[in-house]
Formats: structure tokens, C-alpha cells, sequence
């Protein structure tokens, strides 16, 4: 909680795309079509890249330390309401911010929308509200931008979807809308719990999670956080309204709702209530870890019935994000770390499927397993492309999909061992039916229109060359992101130990199984970089 | 009241502080000004010129509000005349509220009225009076006084409503809200007389002084005489049930007249009902709770579900104000100097997108004030691309989205109702918002899909669309931009219109200002936020 840094990082990340998109929006109608296009492609590019190369920059100048918070700021925005205008980023959201910050501009380009005003619009307000909601401190400020990404997202959907998008536009704008009206509520609560201790109003995360709640007061104000953030998200049984959005939604915005927008839902989770209810977390868990496993499962075997690969991957998501719950609520330093380092991977690889997804689309028509067949043959490298994701996303070791899934099942295991047991299975069954859907469709002999199938061009290539090198590189070498999630996420977790009086098992922290596995060896790497300064 | 014929035989002249009623007599002072100038004028008084005296009256009513502003800030709040009035921060911010909504309204009734070329100052006039009872309800002290001010309020509405005497639809609204009104206003004074059986007083710190001082034993009449209050109350706020006349009248009256009746008649009764509710029976809360516990349930929930089958624009936000009645209910259901405060607040607020959204459908109505179908906004961004944003703003504002003074004043309610421990009745608004979140959000997607229904708008428009309308494109934009050329505080909006002369100024002005305190005030709050905070009552 230093404010060591003159220059707000984050603050210009937020306001960069918002005024980009303010300024995308009045790009005047009247001028030429095509100088009005490249305008408009300019501005949504140049913002995007610019605030990558911000997010980077925070990166870069991001020091773990202890796990607290860095490049803070804070100014009191609305004094009565006790808001203020407080961001701030630790290891548990800095990765994500980069995440968002590298799939935007990608999504700017595949969405068959670049140069499209209002679309290029939609997308930068909902890069401001995304980044927004991973670095706000404020609790009213991260609600503020966690609805905000409703309305672009709605008319993305809405506008720029497939047949049925009014309806899954709708159901997912009502369910999402429907579960912060307990968010809004329960934070409310807690600030006026708070002010009722102290006599001081405010909605600021670090100063309420000093606040003295009791055991049935945090269980049920627990229930109503958790129940937005698990809609959001989605975690079984608030998933139904997921599959229809992602399928409807055209390839870029599948990719943000999946990719991004999923992840303020558990990153909700770990970031505060993890921290306001560490009681109710710790005597709710197993519901959690249930529901966790229960969605890796329900997921692996709705997707194994699917024949529809943007549904496959929409159920996918599920399971993969159940893997999430499991190591958040594991309440181990590797389990939450694990499920953190699987937000960011399940990003990038949910991404790349989506986009290769969307490219089959445009050349083939559909998205049936049974429709395709014989894809690898006319179009390899884009099979290769989605062979690396989908082994990535099987967990393959070697590609990042492993590297979170195993930290998960290994912090999952030392405390609650028959749900990591189950949990296993989850891993089985993606094999299954990833391997399954691409045998049908990449496999045997191509029918007469797959084969007149042109390959990625130049430009596709390009496009998913980082994403695909980022999921390779992360697979082989993930100690740079350990090192900075880790003590954040030790932080939190002695935060948890310390108000409910529980030990994480030393084991957890990996300091003793340092012989065993490759997986723990990266840790007590992490650990012995993060211990010393 | 009860003090000015105290003395037996002859009648006490109290001291008159004219700084208390000064607004109240600049508004009724102006209308009736404006009234006596065109009957002495030698030919019909063009609208301009009703307009402009009637801005002229609203401003100065708004300066003497700021005057009276002062004088709280610095005086502390008082009664005045007897102590028929009262001047604390809740009734300054009232008279503001007041003061700026008719200002707008007339400015976009001036577009009204010259398109539909219905002379005459009486609109003009009629509103100016209309708000001066409003502005008589927040700062009565004394519940004749405020039942002074709803009549003087009402009586103009019902004139208002069938204001437009080329349209069936506006006489029968007229009605319609004149014969229940009146049915509502017998309810209220018969409350009046109950609760001075009760109490042996109208005076509203008498009747509080009264019920702490005394235990009554049977509590029957004064309760039977609050809950007749609280129905005439309800009445004139549109809550459930007693909303029937809601949809209705804000179909049927003139679209203009809409947006200020939505605006004040909902500003002067919870002025009203807040200070008689909180400050006189604010001992007796524990018997009114639930009831305004379930009328503010009922109205969040059928306000927010019956809107969505609409397809009327007009009865829509109907509706969707009794949705936010539902919200401000949550103010007064709290109880608290912090509930009163976010009630104020939410007028505040209300008041701008609700008159600002009943601009823009007025311009979109077009000639003959008919185009209100939901199909008739098909297309609106390309056709006027400045009316659909700045409906967009008004209307997610309206849905409580984020940066906006609408999520502000949700916000407001809630942390109000939280606060007073009524969780459930949060959670429940909340959804309530989600749900119409949902309807507003139609009508921005309209605006903003599919081709311009030129088509759509010759089948359902009536006889108000020109011939000439469906001309290609290009000449369109040419047309735009000479005309933004010409006028350059003036926006064209082709199609609407018809014949592609810009929006006129009045609506321009209303509609900027309306959407700029909506966004300025969503994004920068502190100002508003702790204006809003010094609207006390002078009794909690």
C-alpha cells in the first residue's frame, strides 16, 4: 500500500480506452465512408495497442515484494457516498489486466467488425469497464465497472450475433443484471456494518476487511456476493445462461465473455470474499468445492454429448472454470494460486479456440462436428493452431493448461482430498471429448466442399502467433507468473488462516515436497525468489 | 392555521416573510401576469412569447429558491406565517426541482405547441400555476397547506392533460385523472379530518408534538386517518395500487405535458408525504412500515413487469415511473434523515431524465403527436443520431447503469434502506431494476438497429408523415449538414420532422441540459451528491 509511483498507470489504463471510445463514438457520420472506416480501425487499434503497451509497462514496474498492493491510487470521488477512486493491482489481478489488455486488441481485429463505429466503440468501453473491474479497490467502483460491462456486451451480442442473439442477449443482460442486485445490496451492507463499528463511511476493500462481521451476518452476506460473482462467471448451477451467449455471440465476443468477462466472476471471489468473509469462506467451502467439481464434471460430460464445436467449447469453459472454484476454495497458497494461473491460461486458450472456431465458421458454414470432417487435410496450419489449444486446454504438461490445473488438483488435495479425487476425473473426460470433436472434424478424408477450403492467411496467422507462442511459453516457463501471484496469494491466504484460526497445512506452501514433483519444484522455486527480500 | 384565528373575534394578521413564499408568488404571480397580458393583448400572443415570459417566471423563481438557500444556510431552517410554511433544506431543494422542471418543460412545450400550432399562453400558464402547487406541497407545514398545494397542483394537471383538444386520447386522459384525482383528493381531506379528530391539530409539528406528549388508548381514528393519507398520497404518486390512471393519462395527455407531470406531480407528493409521514408520524412508523413496505414491493415489481409487454413508448416509461416511485418509497419506507436525503435526491435526479426522455419522444412523435410505437425509434440513430444518444443516456440513467445519476440515486435509495434494516426491500428493488433494466434496454437497441422503418412509419405514423419523406440518402446528409450549417446551436433531425428543418432550439436546450446533469453528475457526484445530503427536514 505504497503510493510509490508519481505517474497513475492504472488510472490511464481505465480512462485511455474509455476516452477512445468516447472519441470512436463521435467520429461524424457525414464523412466519407472510407476515411470515416480507417478512422474509426485507428482509433480502435492505436488504443487497444496503447494500452497494452501501458499494461505491459505496469507489469514491468510491478514488484512483489510482500503481495500488496502497487501502483495505488486513491482520491475520495463522491465524499457522501464514501466512493472513492481507489485501484490498485497485486498479483492476482495484474496478470489478468495483461490478459485483457493482449486479447482486446486481437478481438478488435477477428470480429469481421474492424472499422465499424459502434461496435469499435462497444469494445473499448468494455476494455475500460474489464481493466477497470481488476484494479479497483473501491467496492462501489469495481461494482460500478462489473455492471458497466453489461450494456456493450448486451449490444455486442445483440448487434453483431448469430440467428438467435436477441434471446441470449436478453437472458444473459437478465441474469448477470439479476445477480448484482444481491452484489449491490450485500456491499452496501457491509459498508454500513462498517460504518456502524467506526463511524466512518466508505466502501475502500482494504479498510472493510477489517470489518468485525459475524459468523451468520458473513454467511449470508457471502451468499449474495457470491451469487453475482457466480453467475458472472458462470459456476454450476448459474451457468445456463453461458452457452446460449457464448454461441450466439459473435467470435469476438465470445472471446471477451469467455475469456475476460468470466473471470471478474471468480476473480470476485478471491479478491473479496475471500477477504471480507474468510469465516464463511472457510465453512462454505465444501458447498463451493462441490459446486467446483460438480461443474468440471457436468461440463466435460454435456460437452462430450455436444456436436456443436462453439457449444463444446462454451461447456468446456465450465469445466475448466470449476477448476478455478476448486483451487479458490481449496484455501491453499498453491490451490488459490492454481486457480489463478488457470484464469489467465483458460483466457488465452478459451481465445485461440474461439477465433479458430470462428474462422471454420466463416469457411464452412457450421459449427457441427458432423457437418465438418477431414478439415486437417486442406488446412493444416489451421489445425495445428487448434491442436496446441486444444492440448493446452486437456492439460497437456509442457503447454499452460497443465500448469494451473495441476497446482489446483495439488492444493485441492491436501485439504480436501476426495474432491480433487473426483476432480481428476474432469481431466479425463476434456481428453475425451476434445479429442473426440477433433477427430471428426480434422480427421478422415475431406467431403468435397471441405477440401476447397482455403488455409489461414498471412494475416490470420499473425494474429494468433502471440497468443499461440504465450501459451507455450507459459507451459514450459511459468515462474516469472508464479513469482508475482504467489505472495500476493499467500497474503491472502494467511488473511483467511489469520481471521478464522485455521492453518493451511505447510505442505501447501511447498516448501517441503520440493523432491517429489515437477510441479511442486516450480513452487519452491517461486518460493525461495519471493521469501528473500 | 390553527394559531391565525386564535384570537377570538377579530382575525390576526401574522407577520408575512415574503422570502418563504417567494417562489410560490413569483409562479403564480407570472401565470397569472402572462394570463392578464394576452387578454389585454390586441391580437393572439404567439407561443415565443408565452414562452419566454414563462422561462423568465421559472428563472426567477429559481433565484429566489437560491435566495431562500442562503437564508437556510445561514439562518438555520424556520416556520414562517403562522407556521403554515416551512423553509428547511428539503422544501429549498423542492422549489429548485420545481423551478428547473417547469423551465425545461417549457421549453420543450414551446416546441410542442408551435408544431402542432395550438396557440395560445394557457399551457405555458398553466404550468407555471401547476408548479407554484408543487412547490406549495414541499414546503407546507400544515396539512390544509398542503392540501392547498395539491389542488392548485392537480386542478392545472387535469387542464393540462386534456390540454390538447384535437386529440380524443388527451380529453379522455384528462378525465380519467380529473374524476379519480378528485376521488383521491376527497380521500386525502377526509384523512385530514380524521387525523385532526385525533390529534385536535392540521399543523404538522403540533400533530408530532401531540403523539409524543400523549399515549392515545385508541389509536383507530388516527390510524384509519393515516392510511387515508397515505391512499391520497399513493394516488398522486402513481404507487401501486392505486396507479391506475398512470398509464392512461401519460399516454393520452400531450407528450410534453407528460414529462412535467411525471416530473413535479411526483416531486410535490413525496415532498409531501415524506415530510407528513416522517416528521408528524414518525413516532407512529412502526404502524406505517409495512404498509409502505408493500406498496413499495408491489409498485417496484408491477411497475418493472407490466412495462415490459408494452410497445407504446409512452405508456412504457408510464410504468417505468411507477418503478421509480417504487425506488423513492424505499426512501420514505426507511424513515431516516439518510432516507429522506436519498428520496431528495432521487426527485432530483428523476426529474431530469424524465423530462429530458419526454423531449426526445415529443420531437419523435412528430406532427399529430402520434409516433409512439415502439417501432416507430426503428432506425432513429441513422435518421437523428443526436436525439437516439441522448435517449440512450436518459434511458440507461433511467436503468440505474453505472456513471450515470440514475445509479447514484439507486445507490441512494438502497444504502437508505439498508440502513434501516430493510434488506429484503433492497434486494427486491434491485431486481426490480434488473427487470426493467431490461425494457429501456429495447428501446435503445431499436434506436439503434435495423433500416430507418420509413416503410414502418407510413404504416403506423397515421397521417403525420409527409410524402416526401423516403429520399435517398445522400441528399440526406447533404440536407444535415446544411442545416447544422445554418443553425449551429440546432441539431437536424430528418425524418422525424419530415421536411428537414433542425430540432428546434427550446428542445435542443431542454434535452442538453437534461443529459449533460445526467452525465456530469453520474461521473463527477460530489457536488450534487452533497447538495442533496443538506435536504433535511426541520423535524426528523
Amino acid at each position: 500500500m505504497t503510493h510509490d509511483n508519481a505517474f497513475p498507470f492504472l488510472t490511464v489504463l481505465v480512462l485511455l480506452p474509455a476516452g477512445a471510445a468516447l472519441v470512436t463514438a463521435l467520429v461524424p457520420d457525414g464523412i466519407d465512408e472510407r476515411l470515416r472506416r480507417l478512422a474509426v480501425h485507428v482509433l480502435g487499434l492505436g488504443a487497444s495497442l496503447a494500452t497494452l503497451a501501458l499494461a505491459v509497462t505496469v507489469a514491468a514496474r510491478y514488484r512483489a515484494g510482500n503481495g500488496g498492493f502497487r501502483l495505488v491510487t486513491d482520491h475520495i470521488w463522491a465524499p457522501q457516498l464514501g466512493i472513492s477512486w481507489h485501484l490498485g493491482v497485486d498479483g492476482i489481478s495484474l496478470f489478468l489486466v495483461l490478459m485483457a489488455a493482449v486479447l482486446f486488441p486481437l478481438v478488435m481485429l477477428v470480429g469481421g467488425w474492424s472499422g465499424d463505429k459502434a461496435a469499435t466503440a462497444w469494445l473499448l468501453l468494455l476494455e475500460a469497464a474489464c481493466l477497470g473491474s481488476f484494479v479497483a479497490l473501491d467496492l462501489i467502483l469495481f461494482f460500478l465497472f462489473f455492471e458497466l460491462t453489461l450494456v456493450p456486451v448486451y449490444f455486442l451480442i445483440n448487434g453483431w450475433g448469430f440467428a438467435n442473439r436477441s434471446y441470449a442477449a436478453i437472458k444473459f443482460f437478465l441474469y448477470t443484471f439479476l445477480g448484482s442486485a444481491f452484489l449491490l445490496v450485500g456491499i452496501v451492507a457491509v459498508a454500513f456494518i462498517h460504518e456502524h463499528q467506526t463511524g466512518h463511511l466508505t466502501f475502500d476493500l482494504v479498510a472493510l476487511s477489517s470489518t468485525r462481521l459475524g459468523t451468520a451476518s458473513q454467511v449470508i452476506l457471502f451468499l449474495a456476493f457470491t451469487v453475482a460473482f457466480a453467475v458472472k462467471a458462470p459456476v454450476f448451477p448459474f451457468h445456463t445462461w453461458s452457452p446460449d451467449a457464448y454461441a450466439e455471440a459473435p467470435t469476438g465476443g465470445a472471446v471477451v465473455l469467455a475469456a475476460v468477462m468470466a473471470k471478474m466472476g471468480t476473480y470476485g471471489i478471491i479478491r473479496f470474499d475471500l477477504t471480507l468473509f474468510p469465516r464463511a469462506v472457510v465453512d462454505l467451502a465444501p458447498l463451493l468445492l462441490t459446486l467446483g467439481v460438480v461443474g468440471i464434471l457436468y461440463g466435460a460430460i454435456v460437452a462430450c454429448a455436444t456436436r456443436d464445436l462453439k457449444r463444446l467449447v462454451a461447456y468446456s469453459s465450465l469445466a475448466h472454470l470449476g477448476f478455478v472454484v476448486l483451487g479458490t476454495f481449496a484455501l491453499t497458497t498453491q490451490g488459490v494460486t492454481g486457480g489463478v494461473v488457470q484464469m489467465v491460461n483458460h483466457g488465452l486458450i478459451i481465445a485461440v479456440l474461439f477465433i479458430v472456431i470462428g474462422w471454420i465458421y466463416e469457411r464452412r458454414g457450421t459449427w457441427s462436428t458432423s457437418g465438418l470432417r477431414g478439415l486437417q487435410r486442406p488446412a493444416p496450419v489451421l489445425a495445428g493452431v487448434f491442436t496446441v489449444a486444444m492440448m493446452a486446454a486437456l492439460g497437456l504438461p509442457g503447454l499452460n493448461g497443465f500448469v494451473g490445473e495441476f497446482l489446483v488438483l495439488l492444493g485441492t488435495f491436501l485439504t480436501h482430498r476426495w474432491w480433487a479425487v473426483v476432480a481428476t476425473f474432469g481431466v479425463v473426460l476434456a481428453a475425451l471429448y476434445l479429442l473426440w470433436a477433433y477427430q471428426q472434424a480434422f480427421h478422415s478424408e475431406p467431403d468435397e466442399q471441405t477440401a476447397a477450403v482455403p488455409d489461414l492467411t498471412w494475416r490470420q496467422g499473425a494474429l494468433v502467433l502471440p497468443l499461440v507462442l504465450i501459451i507455450v511459453f507459459l507451459g514450459i516457463y511459468p515462474k516469472p507468473v508464479l513469482d508475482r501471484i504467489t505472495p500476493s496469494v499467500q497474503r491472502l491466504v494467511e488473511h483467511v488462516d489469520q481471521a478464522t484460526g485455521t492453518h493451511e497445512p505447510a505442505v501447501a506452501r511447498g516448501t517441503t515436497v520440493s523432491h517429489t514433483t515437477k510441479g511442486s519444484r516450480i513452487l519452491v522455486t517461486a518460493q525461495h525468489d519471493t521469501v528473500g527480500p | 392555521m390553527t394559531e391565525l384565528f386564535a384570537a377570538a373575534g377579530h382575525l390576526a394578521i401574522p407577520r408575512i416573510s415574503y422570502l418563504s413564499i417567494m417562489p410560490v408568488l413569483i409562479l403564480l404571480g407570472g401565470g397569472v401576469g402572462l394570463l392578464g397580458i394576452s387578454a389585454l393583448w390586441p391580437r393572439q400572443l404567439p407561443p415565443s412569447a408565452g414562452t419566454a415570459v414563462g422561462v423568465l417566471v421559472a428563472a426567477a423563481a429559481l433565484v429566489a429558491s437560491l435566495v431562500q438557500w442562503v437564508d437556510v444556510s445561514n439562518h438555520g431552517p424556520h416556520v414562517a406565517i403562522a407556521g403554515a410554511v416551512v423553509q428547511d433544506g428539503f422544501s429549498v431543494l423542492i422549489s429548485m426541482l420545481v423551478s428547473i422542471s417547469v423551465l425545461l418543460a417549457l421549453f420543450v412545450s414551446d416546441t410542442w405547441l408551435k408544431r402542432e400550432r395550438v396557440g395560445g399562453p394557457e399551457l405555458q400558464v398553466l404550468m407555471l400555476v401547476s408548479a407554484s402547487g408543487a412547490v406549495i406541497m414541499g414546503e407546507a407545514n400544515d396539512l390544509i397547506v398542503v392540501f392547498l398545494g395539491l389542488e392548485i397542483m392537480s386542478i392545472a394537471l387535469y387542464v393540462l392533460a386534456a390540454f390538447n383538444a384535437r386529440r380524443q386520447e388527451s380529453g379522455e386522459a384528462g378525465l380519467k385523472y380529473f374524476v379519480l384525482g378528485s376521488f383521491s383528493s376527497a380521500v386525502f381531506v377526509y384523512g385530514i379530518a380524521l387525523v385532526y379528530g385525533a390529534t385536535g391539530t392540521s399543523n404538522l409539528p403540533q400533530i408530532a408534538d401531540y403523539l409524543a406528549r400523549n399515549v392515545l388508548l385508541h389509536q383507530g381514528l388516527l390510524l384509519a386517518g393515516v392510511a387515508l393519507l397515505l391512499v391520497g398520497f399513493a394516488f398522486k404518486v402513481a404507487a401501486v395500487p392505486f396507479h391506475l390512471w398512470t398509464p392512461d393519462v401519460y399516454q393520452g395527455a400531450p407528450t410534453p405535458v407528460t414529462g412535467f407531470m411525471a416530473a413535479i406531480a411526483k416531486a410535490g407528493g413525496f415532498a409531501a408525504l415524506l415530510r407528513v409521514f416522517v416528521s408528524s408520524f414518525g413516532l407512529l412508523r412502526s404502524d406505517w412500515q409495512p404498509a409502505v413496505w408493500l406498496v413499495a414491493v408491489l409498485t417496484l415489481v408491477l411497475g418493472s413487469v407490466v412495462a415490459l409487454v408494452q410497445r407504446d413508448v409512452k405508456r412504457m416509461l408510464a410504468y417505468s415511473s411507477i418503478n421509480h416511485a417504487g425506488f423513492v418509497l424505499l426512501g420514505l419506507q426507511a424513515a431516516t434523515a439518510r432516507g429522506v436525503e436519498a428520496a431528495a435526491y432521487y426527485l432530483f435526479t428523476y426529474s431530469f431524465m424524465v423530462v429530458g426522455s419526454f423531449a426526445v419522444i415529443t420531437l419523435v412523435a412528430g406532427p399529430g403527436d402520434a409516433a409512439h410505437d415502439l417501432e416507430n425509434y426503428r432506425g432513429l440513430s441513422r435518421r437523428s443520431p443526436w436525439l437516439a444518444l441522448s435517449l440512450t443516456v436518459l434511458l440507461l440513467s433511467q436503468a440505474g447503469v453505472p456513471f450515470t445519476t440514475g445509479f447514484l440515486a439507486k445507490l441512494e435509495v438502497v444504502s437508505a434502506a439498508v440502513g434501516a434494516g430493510s434488506d429484503a426491500l433492497a434486494v427486491i428493488a434491485m431486481v426490480s431494476a434488473a427487470i426493467a433494466a431490461f425494457f429501456y434496454l429495447r428501446v435503445v437497441f431499436t434506436m439503434y438497429s435495423g433500416a430507418p422503418a420509413t416503410a414502418g412509419a407510413h404504416v403506423d405514423g397515421g397521417g403525420g408523415m409527409p410524402a416526401e419523406l423516403p429520399r435517398p440518402s445522400g441528399a440526406l446528409l447533404l440536407a444535415a449538414d446544411v442545416s447544422v450549417a445554418q443553425a449551429p446551436t440546432a441539431v437536424s433531425v430528418l425524418g422525424e420532422q419530415g421536411t428537414g428543418q433542425p430540432i428546434p432550439s427550446g428542445a435542443v436546450v431542454a434535452i442538453s441540459l437534461c443529459v449533460a446533469v445526467t452525465v456530469l453528475f453520474g461521473v463527477w457526484p460530489a457536488p450534487l451528491t452533497s447538495f442533496a445530503h443538506l435536504a433535511r427536514l426541520i423535524i426528523q
